[in-house]
């Protein structure tokens, strides 16, 4: 019994992952700007398509690094053509312009890199593999790819969070996300600030998109997975990052282990089909913590001031 | 009434242009800082600056009093151009740093021109830690890593309190302590010019005298120019050479501190060391309005 329950939940957390990646990206932009980034699914499925259809032509390594440029190029459009426009409206006006981003590149995505479903080979054999052999009978079965894409994600994470800590630019992110009037009365410029965090979240998209797109394949649902972040950042508060880490490996443990041993008891008790647990577990959690918990497992210690 | 009080008023709204009170005296040095006859409108229709017009002379202390509401933060937001976030602008006159247009510079530029804003309230970041703070200081400093250092350090001999607190979140440490920060904050873009707004606000009057005295050597050492704004105008007349008086938008009196601590009107209002029954702060107001009424 172990040994299936923990590659459920192994199965579960590499999901998680990509939850985190995402809702991490949603943070970074809410954190420095206020604005709620609907895009951020978006971003993901533009991320993906073009690491996607960029690969076919040159080899992966390169494909990624041209998207990092394109990802770029994109935040840099979105501050200069939208968000510098909008400066100083309310937070809907903004989200309504996230709205608007998000179904724009859902389609320009379509017109650039086109709508069949694409692959990303991440050049790791797909077969899974048995560990911990010695520990339990038989081993625990896993899927060398994710563990690849989990170690990856994790290594990305570990640099956000160096440069958030130890970095100039790292340091004024994190000003401007404490009181940003008070960041551009010392000098730093919101809009450089804003450039960057899009940035990030651009190259977050990257390796979310790459992840998903090699597990299934690169296609429209993806930017759907931004609907799955919703539950995570209110499981983690929308402004802390190790909140989104956390309630990514949470909601995504939690969704797989619901449906593999909640299902069958759904079954036996209340003769239900038990199925689709996967489907709404999150949101559940979600509402409860909204309920009881509304700042989130990590919301941000709110400081007084004395 | 004070001739001083009523030509002033005058001059603030006059149409041309008019030379700002305190540069005529030939024995103050330039100015490093001229604000001449600005407006500034809150969201397009809320006049609240109605012509204001100082000077700050190169190494001065020159403080801006007035009551809550005055206008003396809206001064000095339009002077660092704060004021785009607050959805306000200037919509007349013109401010000059070191002898150059600064209307439409952005405030990062200022920054790096050398004159900037502490803020009312400290607005430390809280949730960085004090020295994190003070490095916020040093974003537009191009000098390279040493020299940030060193005045790192320079900021810790004229703030040995917070050098203690370095590790400290900013939000937990004291009122007094956050003020240190703000101001060793500033310190760290090596400004020649620090608008300080309100250092004094909900401070023990120990605390506010500790910070008015390095207040008074950053200006004696390193050469730093401030315009002051205060409420404290007791405290404020003592440091500051000159100052203006604030009110509803107008500069309505200016002077050399001494002749405005001598002021039997300052006294009155400001000072609260009025001759005979003291009036309330409504009382004040009511009689001032109606004092321009008449006048
Ligand atoms: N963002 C704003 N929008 C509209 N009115 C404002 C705004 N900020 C300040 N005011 C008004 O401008 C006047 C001057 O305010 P302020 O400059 O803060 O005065 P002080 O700093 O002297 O207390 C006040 O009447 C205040 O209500
Ligand atoms: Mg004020």
């Amino acid at each position: 019994m172990l040994g299936p329950v923990l590659e459920t939940l192994i199965g579960g957390l590499l999901t998680g992952v990509l939850y985190a990646l995402v809702a991490l990206g949603f943070v970074l932009i809410f954190k420095a700007s206020g604005v709620f980034n609907f895009a951020q699914g978006a971003m993901v499925l533009f991320a993906a398509l073009s690491v996607a259809r960029l690969s076919e032509m040159m080899p992966l390594v390169v494909a990624v690094a041209l998207s990092v440029v394109i990802m770029i190029v994109l935040a840099y459009a979105i501050e200069f053509l939208v968000l510098r426009r909008l400066v100083n409206q309310e937070g809907i006006i903004l989200f309504m312009a996230t709205l608007g981003i998000a179904y724009f590149l859902e389609g320009f995505g379509e017109t650039v890199w086109g709508s069949n479903i694409y692959k990303i080979n991440l050049g790791i054999p797909k077969e899974p593999m048995f560990f911990f052999e010695s520990v339990f009978p038989g081993g625990l079965l896993i899927d060398r790819e994710e563990v690849a894409a989990a170690v990856g994600c994790a290594v990305l994470v570990a640099a956000l969070a160096i440069f958030f800590q130890v970095t100039r630019v790292g340091r004024a992110l994190r000003a401007v996300a404490d009181d940003h009037q008070a960041a551009q009365s010392v000098g730093i410029p919101l809009n450089t600030i804003w450039l960057i965090v899009w940035a990030v979240s651009g190259i977050v998209a990257i390796a979310a998109g790459m992840v998903w797109g090699s597990k299934l394949g690169v296609q429209f649902s993806i930017s759907l997975v931004a609907l799955k972040a919703l539950p995570v950042l209110i499981l983690g508060g929308l402004t802390s990052i190790p909140g989104a880490i956390v309630g990514g490996l949470i909601i995504g443990a939690g969704e797989k282990l619901a449906e593999v041993l909640l299902g069958p008891l759904l079954v036996r008790w209340f003769d239900l089909a038990g199925g689709g647990i996967e489907n709404w577990f999150a949101y559940m959690l979600a509402l409860v913590f909204l309920l009881f918990r509304p700042q989130g497992l990590f919301g941000e210690r709110i400081i007084e001031r004395i | 009434m004070p001739a001083a009080a009523d030509t002033d008023r005058n001059t603030g709204e006059a149409a041309v242009t008019p030379p700002p009170a305190g540069v005529t005296d030939s024995t103050v040095p330039a100015p490093i800082l001229r604000v001449n006859n600005i407006e500034v409108v809150y969201s397009h229709v809320i006049l609240v600056l109605k012509g204001v017009s100082l000077s700050v002379p190169k190494g001065g202390i020159v403080a801006l009093l007035g009551a809550n509401g005055a206008g003396k933060t809206t001064t000095l937001k339009a002077i660092s151009n704060l004021l785009h976030a607050e959805r306000g602008e200037v919509t007349k006159g013109s401010i000059l740093f070191e002898g150059e247009e600064v209307h439409s510079r952005s405030p990062s530029d200022l920054v790096t021109r050398g004159c900037i804003q502490v803020m009312e309230g400290r607005r430390c970041f809280a949730h960085l830690t004090v020295e994190e703070n003070l490095l916020t200081g040093a974003f537009t400093r191009k000098d390279g890593k040493a020299a940030v250092a060193a005045d790192l350090d320079l900021v810790y001999s004229y703030f040995p309190r917070i050098k203690e607190r370095r590790k400290a979140l900013a939000g937990y440490t004291s009122g007094g302590e956050q003020q240190m920060t703000a101001v060793g904050r500033a310190l760290m873009s090596r400004p020649k010019m620090i608008l300080l707004d309100e250092p004094s606000m909900g401070l023990a009057p120990q605390i506010v005298e500790e910070i008015f005295e390095i207040v008074k050597n950053l200006n004696g050492k390193e050469g730093v120019s401030f315009l002051l704004a205060e409420q404290n105008t007791n405290m404020a007349l003592k440091y500051a050479s000159y100052g203006y008086i604030l009110e509803n938008g107008r500069v309505v009196m200016d002077g050399e501190a001494k002749s405005l601590r001598e002021n039997e009107d300052v006294k009155e209002f400001y000072l609260g060391v009025a001759e005979g029954k003291r009036k309330s702060f409504r009382d004040v107001k009511h009689y001032k309005r109606r004092k321009r009424w008449l006048a």
